[in-house]
């Protein structure tokens, strides 16, 4: 392990996205807009019902594509072979691109959060601390399955592809739309796998009770090590050597 | 690594890339303090033999060593300096930042930053994003990025392409400056114009060795008065001899 090279991924990274400020405005905004659209779409019941999971969504989804494009510019533009060819192990620089994209994710949620909770008025029984970490948790999880499954893909058209094809089917699952407990049996042991779904429960948790029960550091716990394990197998997905 | 010893050895070696081979039964060896030209035309395999020496290319068989360990050894990545064929720097950073992150991840100090921009001569535009420059000037970047640290061993796939005459001059006195202070150069061309540079030569035609040796001894061995000349002879021997065979 290098701190060096995995502090100098990370702010290179960083450096990059200064420089696109439409990238960090969209980054930025887009949640925001879409609670504001939310709060004006629900009564106040359903918005506080569902506001919370939608601010673990966000990050959730942005964080995914952002990172399975970056990844994939990477993989195409020959820097990855040229840092592979160096020193750098591959967790070095993935750990640069989860403490980079991690920050954004924070800045994020933060941001969408504290609209959510001041302005629009979101009323969540367990605060914003709980809620904030969630939210950043849901981001690096989909910065961990955007990292991974940029591997297969070869262009860009197929990675925004890849939103559609790994996140809907997760939302859809969920338990957000429709309760898991009555859906068809071989469905509900996919969304069993998914970590979307707990996520999502977590969430609905924070949400709805003050405490922070078992099943919510269950859930945490579930996320964490999503996260682990997805960038494990996105590091194994870096290949040294290629064909 | 001592002037004259093999700091290259290539022992039998195959790729096969899409069905194809890329690289087909490969012996050379390659010296230690010179600079050797990997000539050949566009898809005789110099890419994939410097992707080999470097150890970023899957290798079918045979074997490849460098400076005597097996290509792609974790204690070789500290000591080669690689350029790949298209400019590989970061669109979205300046010059600067791009030189500055690979220093950083190589770990050498930040004075050779500088060092490097005025190797290169891209100074004036060291606050430019690469994305925003034309394709001779990121080539130069991405040049800067393998001279950043002290390497044992270059490989640089056409570094020289598509630069202004006065840079490409400067940039083979570097190379034999370099190559004077014991740094084994490899650099590859398509154009033969390019070979009176080197020490030694290494000319591959369809992933196959057509000659090795000094410009001056390839040129005698088949008494021809210029480089490209002696090129299309050795292809001719080769056919002939090839069509004699079979």
């Amino acid at each position: 392990m290098s701190a060096r090279i995995t502090l100098a991924t990370a702010v290179r990274v960083l450096t990059q996205l200064r420089h696109d400020p439409r990238t960090v405005l969209l980054l930025l905004g887009v949640p925001c807009m879409l609670m504001t659209i939310l709060h004006e779409l629900l009564p106040a019941p359903f918005f506080d019902r569902y506001g919370g999971v939608a601010l673990g969504l966000f990050p959730f989804i942005v964080m995914f594509v952002i990172t399975a494009v970056a990844t994939l510019r990477e993989r195409v533009s020959g820097t990855l072979e040229r840092l592979l060819a160096m020193p750098p192990r591959k967790l070095d620089l993935l750990l640069g691109y989860a403490i980079a994209f991690g920050a954004a994710a924070l800045v994020q949620a933060s941001i969408a959060s504290w609209l959510a909770l001041g302005p629009l008025g979101l009323d969540v029984a367990g605060g914003a601390v709980p809620l904030l970490g969630v939210a950043i948790l849901d981001g690096l999880l989909g910065m961990a399955l955007g990292l991974f499954v940029s591997a297969f893909a070869a262009t860009e058209f197929q990675a925004a592809q890849f939103m559609p094809a790994f996140v809907l089917p997760q939302v859809l699952l969920s338990g957000l739309l429709g309760p898991r407990e009555t859906v068809t049996p071989w469905l509900r042991h996919v969304s069993d796998v998914l970590p979307l779904t707990y996520a999502v429960d977590a969430m609905q948790r924070v949400s709805a009770a003050p405490d922070l029960t078992a099943t919510v550091w269950r859930d945490l716990g579930i996320l964490a090590g999503s996260c682990a394990l997805a960038l494990l197998l996105g590091a194994a997905t870096l290949r040294r050597r290629t064909a | 690594m001592a002037d004259g010893s093999t700091a290259i050895e290539v022992d039998g070696l195959v790729v096969v890339r899409g069905g194809a081979r890329a690289l087909d039964g490969l012996n050379l060896g390659v010296r230690g303090g010179a600079v050797t030209g990997l000539l050949g035309p566009n898809g005789s395999g110099k890419t994939t033999l410097m992707r080999c020496v470097v150890g970023t290319q899957r290798v079918t068989a045979g074997r490849v060593r460098v400076l005597g360990l097996p290509a792609g050894a974790k204690a070789l990545r500290a000591s080669i300096g690689y350029l790949t064929q298209s400019p590989s720097v970061y669109a979205d950073l300046t010059v600067r930042e791009n030189l500055r992150y690979f220093a950083r991840v190589l770990g050498v100090p930040r004075a050779r930053v500088d060092r490097s921009i005025a190797t290169v001569a891209v100074g004036e535009i060291a606050g430019r994003l690469a994305g925003r420059l034309s394709g001779g000037q990121r080539a130069r970047v991405s040049l800067g990025v393998a001279l950043l640290g002290e390497p044992e061993l270059l490989v640089l796939d056409e570094p020289t392409v598509g630069l202004d005459p006065v840079l490409r001059r400067d940039l083979w006195e570097l190379f034999h400056e370099l190559a004077g202070a014991g740094v084994t150069v490899l650099v590859s061309s398509h154009v033969m114009d390019e070979a009176r540079h080197c020490d030694e030569l290494v000319l591959l035609r369809d992933g196959r060795l057509l000659a090795t040796g000094t410009p001056g001894g390839i040129q005698a061995s088949v008494g021809a008065e210029h480089l490209e000349d002696a090129f299309l002879r050795l292809i001719e021997q080769e056919q002939a001899v090839g069509g004699s065979v079979s």
